[in-house]
């Protein structure tokens, strides 16, 4: 019976999201982006490290055989933004998993369990979130060796807040709903509970973060890499290609202008199906 | 007058409960750079440079105290003001801040301004017009706007605004405070030339968030025209005008007040890479070469004051919010 209800909600959630012109625009993008970044050996022209004859190959503007253009080394812009592609993606997507992970698990623990231990939380909370992120990830990466596994760690690490914040609200509420008096009454552990009873019924707010999320990932990652202090060159990730493109951007303006391209459609993307999502799963929005 | 001693009641408590917070900012910034590998004197490690040296600077920082003493000191130091030593600037840490915070605070405030005004105009053209071409395709551009990275903006600007085809007279500054002849000015021109330099930074740094704003905006309002009391002030035959700037607004705004708390954290992170691109020297610049050159102190200090921003951000939200909305006072 309930496997039944809960399919016919996503049923219902899906009409409403695929009614959402925009979502699905951007649903479209995310699968385009995706397949390339998974495609991108097979799809690049060029290796997108390869320095062949730099004198030769340097500096060309866009063109048919480098439709993006080349950068200072000959590198072809174009296999370097597909490539750059997984870079990003992979860490937006990691990060992410990393933050809605923490930030479910503090959310859910503080909500559920109340008391001394949910102060001490929520107050980490309001500490965490009196940085400014960027501050937080440059002084973090700032301390170690910069490499990509400690970029995604450090932006999972400063991304939790929000969704704890929503999934100690909402576990606020449900936990005091009669299903959970009633597996209370049968005499289930409070983990049980907890994890069996409450989490699945607060999930919904976090998918919807959890995708608006990704986009704010890439831009901090983007960021990050910029100023040197994320993905390290050679690997292309459009942060560090941006900033390669700056010395030149007099003469050279494709270098700087399409991975920063890349960055804007990927994060509109994300945001619009995490709108799409927001307004699908809210049964208040119907409009 | 019953109202006034509530509000600073209010405000009492308010900044009360800041105090643990800034406690807890200085301690969490103590922690991390007492977990990183290494310490600050590693920075010099140096085949020219002699392990006596490096252990006398360790001496110097009192880095060979004890964890708990070195603690206390660092408390003490900063409620005292007394921020050290730059190693890389080779000046008190207090004259670097004293240089650099006010240019961020000029730097944010123009961007706040800025992001209230587009984002709010926006955001009731868009209501007032909902579902029109016009509404769909702001709102689209502001999607857009909004997935953009403050530093590629800022790089697309100066890129047009360098470019030879942009007529004289649209030219603005793109890099600095003030043109280079800034000291043969006149007092009018002078005030003329900051405003200029400011323009491009600030419009980089906010727009993003001036979306965001607009987005807010656009529901809040649309929320207050469906209630009960517009109606009636329709029925009472007052112009559309009327109701919208004079009835709807006021009430659309109380929410958007909240959003401050929001914006002026991303304002102070974006001020990283902004002065970065822009060459504005700021605190955000200055934490960035202070990183680049290991100099700790400047990075602790930065850090710290960049926490006391965030802290006074939401003070002043929270505030302005109880101001306007006297329910927020009671509870």
């Amino acid at each position: 019976m309930l496997s039944r209800a809960r399919r016919e909600r996503g049923r219902e959630t899906w009409r409403r999201f695929s009614r959402h012109r925009q979502a699905i625009l951007g649903l479209a993008l995310i699968v385009l982006l995706t397949g390339t970044a998974l495609l991108a050996p097979a799809l690049a022209p060029y290796d997108p490290d390869a320095q062949t004859d730099i004198v030769a190959t340097r500096y060309q503007a866009p063109s048919v055989s480098h439709p993006m253009g080349t950068d200072r080394f000959g590198r072809d812009i174009f296999s370097r933004v597909l490539y750059g592609a997984r870079i990003s993606l992979s860490i937006g997507f990691l990060a992410i998993l990393i933050a809605i992970t923490l930030g479910t698990a503090i959310g859910a623990i503080a909500g559920f369990f109340g008391g001394r231990l949910d102060t001490v939380l929520m107050r980490g909370v309001d500490l965490v979130l009196s940085f400014p992120r960027l501050v937080l990830l440059v002084v973090l990466v700032a301390l170690f060796e910069p490499s990509i596994a400690l970029v995604t760690l450090v932006l999972g690490l400063t991304g939790w807040m929000g969704v704890s914040r929503i999934v100690r609200g909402q576990v606020l509420t449900v936990r005091e709903m009669e299903f959970v008096t009633a597996a209370r009454v049968l005499g289930f552990g409070r983990t049980r509970i907890l994890a069996r009873h409450v989490l699945p019924n607060v999930l919904t707010p976090v998918i919807v973060a959890a995708t608006l999320g990704i986009g704010n990932t890439i831009l901090a990652e983007a960021a990050l890499s910029f100023l040197g202090l994320g993905v390290q060159p050679p690997t292309a990730s459009w942060g560090n290609m941006v900033a390669s493109g700056r010395d030149a951007m007099l003469d050279a303006w494709w270098i700087t202008t399409f991975p920063g391209l890349a960055i804007v459609f990927t994060v509109m993307a994300f945001n619009l199906v995490g709108d799409g999502l927001r307004d699908a799963l809210d049964p208040r929005r119907v409009s | 007058m019953v109202a006034l001693p509530a509000l600073i009641r209010y405000a009492v408590r308010r900044l009360l409960e800041a105090v643990p917070i800034l406690i807890g900012i200085v301690t969490f910034i103590f922690l991390l750079l007492h977990l990183a590998p290494g310490d600050p004197a590693t920075a010099y490690f140096n085949p020219n440079v002699s392990p006596e040296i490096i252990d006398r600077m360790r001496e110097n920082l009192g880095l060979d105290r004890p964890l708990h003493e070195q603690y206390l000191r660092w408390l003490r130091s900063f409620f005292t003001g007394d921020f050290g030593y730059s190693f890389s600037q080779h000046r008190p840490v207090a004259d670097v801040i004293r240089d650099a915070l006010p240019n961020t605070l000029l730097l944010s405030a123009v961007s706040l301004v800025l992001i209230f005004l587009v984002g709010c105009a926006v955001g009731t053209v868009q209501a007032v017009r909902q579902y029109s071409a016009l509404d769909n395709v702001t709102t689209f551009v502001s999607l857009f706007v909004y997935s953009m990275p403050g530093f590629w903006l800022g790089l697309m600007l100066i890129l047009a605004f360098s470019s030879p085809a942009m007529p004289e007279f649209l030219r603005l500054p793109i890099s600095g405070v003030t043109s280079i002849d800034y000291e043969f000015m006149g007092p009018i021109e002078r005030i003329v030339d900051r405003l200029r330099h400011l323009v491009l930074p600030s419009f980089a740094l906010g727009i993003a968030s001036a979306a965001g704003v607009a987005r807010y905006m656009r529901g809040s309002l649309l929320e207050v025209i469906s209630q009960d009391y517009i109606r009636t002030a329709r029925a009472k035959g007052l112009s559309e005008r009327r109701v919208i700037l004079k009835h709807a607004l006021r009430n659309a705004l109380i929410p958007i007040v909240s959003l401050l708390g929001l914006y002026l954290p991303l304002l102070f992170g974006g001020s990283v890479v902004i002065e970065v691109v822009f060459s504005w020297p700021g605190m955000g610049r200055a934490l960035y070469n202070a990183i680049l050159a290991r100099d700790y102190p400047v990075v602790m200090a930065a850090s710290f004051l960049f926490g006391v921003l965030v802290l006074g951000a939401n003070l002043l939200a929270d505030l302005l919010y109880a101001v306007i909305d006297p329910r927020i006072r009671t509870d």
